[in-house]
């Protein structure tokens, strides 16, 4: 469904990422992990269109969006959930989700928020509170809910679990494996975490902006040298 | 009787300015030093083809997409500067107006328009008229507000880089406020040409677009109802008391101190707040 071939991108004349490929296919969690200042960040970023990709392509569903404005990835079924969540602080849940939306109208609107406060019923008890009352847990979920107001088909997401108690990941974590099941393909940028790796059925490691390894999930989780090596974990 | 008319005509005006500029910097958050340029501009468009013998209700039209045009032009120029810069290139706008406008002779130069023809309405058909349009005017603002526009608006000003990231046109959007909130700022200048009927470079200077900015924070930026009581009340002010018009200045900024040190959410902050508590 997404599928990246040979992409560079960075700022300037500094290259983040070279030459970069990989597919991530529908239904997927793909987890796209490496040390800080690997690339990660500017990959999801040009995927999203706030970098320009210096050359190579991105197709989603086969329609090339390699120079398309972010806006018109979302109109293609793209949606990104920012490092740091980056909720709206001073607006209510209901409004962050409604903001999320503003691709989509009227009824549509209403059914996608009864379909995300089935997600994540905390969202719901909450949704008159403002934004930046709620716990980075909550906040997490709250940016989730608000990207997938546009009816994404993919959705990526960036360093999910910065920041977070456990609990919060493994509950954001739960959400994602039963948006999966509903069809959603999931890039999932993860830094410190090998967690991600029980819900990944595909991992690549990105090393100084190039991909030093690829394999699934299962692999990945096998492979102490990797974890060691990459994620600075044995376990 | 008359003179409460004048008042009431003068309220009307100042609701529908202030609230023009509330849908630039409460709705959308972007901060406008210059918005007496475009009430400037439409009174200008208004008076001249009033003066050149258009009837009253159509030059007010053609006042409204004057304004609208160069505040598109100049928001279209803005895009990319933000906050404080945003407000000293608006600041720059309304100067290069008052300065542009001063060496026009066709413009009346530093003198002005006098004797802009009437209106034909009668004092109070006009105050009517004013008042149906400021009238008209807050509704579509509550309509916006509520609706999921309203929302975007609001994400817009709570964090414009965050709209950016999840897919928002904020450009587009910041262009739709600066139109609207311009064309209505020209809409009340020509209402206020056949007001005074006599305009002149003065009228739309910095000190009139700090005024309007001061009713929209001392009303509470972003709320209507606020700006709108706080334009009603502050035009006429200077007008109730008359030895505070040379002071007019001077209460406007301790009025400002007080509100931004106070209660920076305005009186409808303050409104809000008082309802918490009790």
């Amino acid at each position: 469904m997404l599928t990246v071939e040979n992409l560079t991108c960075g700022y300037g004349d500094i290259k983040a990422v070279h030459d970069l490929s990989f597919a991530v296919g529908t239904g997927e969690i793909f987890a796209m992990l490496g040390a800080n200042g690997a690339g990660k960040t500017s990959t999801i970023m040009c995927l999203a269109g706030h970098v320009a990709a210096m050359s190579g392509s991105v197709s989603l569903n086969g329609t090339t969006i390699t120079n398309q404005p972010a806006q018109a990835r979302v109109g293609h079924g793209m949606a990104l959930v920012p490092e740091g969540r980056r909720v709206f602080a001073e607006l209510s849940v209901e409004e962050n989700l409604v903001v999320g939306g503003h691709t989509v109208g009227g009824p549509e609107l209403t059914a996608n928020l009864e379909r995300i406060f089935g997600h994540f019923p905390r969202l719901a008890e909450r949704k008159t509170q403002a934004a930046g009352s709620l716990s980075g847990g909550e906040q997490q979920m709250l940016a989730i809910g608000r990207a997938l107001m546009a009816n994404p088909q993919l959705v990526l997401i960036d360093e999910l679990s910065l920041g977070l108690m456990p609990k919060a990941i493994d509950a954001c974590y739960e959400v994602l494996q039963a948006l999966k099941a509903d069809g959603l393909s999931i890039l999932l940028v993860e830094q410190n975490t090998t967690r991600v790796l029980d819900i990944a059925d595909q991992v690549i490691v990105l090393e100084s902006g190039v991909k030093s390894w690829e394999g699934t999930g299962a692999d990945a989780d096998g492979n102490a040298a990797l974890l060691e090596a990459y994620l600075g974990t044995a376990g | 009787m008359a003179y409460e008319i004048t008042l009431l005509t003068t309220m009307a005006i100042s609701v529908l300015f202030a609230l023009s500029l509330n849908f630039i910097s409460g709705f959308c958050g972007q901060i406008s030093l210059g918005h007496a340029a475009f009430y400037g501009a439409g009174a200008y468009t208004s008076a001249m083809l009033a003066k050149a013998g258009a009837p009253f209700l159509l030059t007010l039209l053609p006042a409204g997409l004057v304004a609208g045009a160069i505040g598109l032009i100049v928001g279209f120029a803005s895009l990319r500067v933000r906050h404080d810069f945003l407000a000293i290139t608006t600041m720059g706008v309304g100067f290069l107006f008052i300065g542009l406008v001063r060496q026009q002779d066709v413009l009346g130069g530093e003198l002005g328009i006098s004797a802009i023809p009437s209106t034909g309405l009668g004092k109070i058909g006009f105050m009517a008229f004013a008042m149906g349009l400021a009238a008209l005017f807050a509704g579509f603002c509550v309509y916006v507000k509520r609706s999921w526009m309203g929302f975007v608006y609001d994400s817009i000003a709570d964090n414009e880089d965050v709209s950016e990231i999840i897919g928002i046109p904020v450009s587009r959007y910041k262009l739709i406020a600066f139109a609207i909130g311009t064309a209505v700022a020209g809409v009340a200048g020509g209402l206020y040409a056949h007001h005074v009927r006599f305009i002149a470079p003065d009228s739309f200077g910095f000190v009139e677009s700090v005024t309007v900015l001061a009713m929209v924070i001392v009303g509470g930026i972003g709320s209507i109802w606020g700006v709108a009581f706080a334009a009603a009340f502050l035009s006429v002010l200077p007008l109730w008391f008359q030895p505070i018009d040379d002071f007019k200045i001077l209460l406007y900024g301790a009025l400002l101190f007080a509100m931004m040190r106070f209660s920076p959410g305005g009186l409808a902050g303050l409104v809000a707040r008082l309802r918490g508590v009790s």
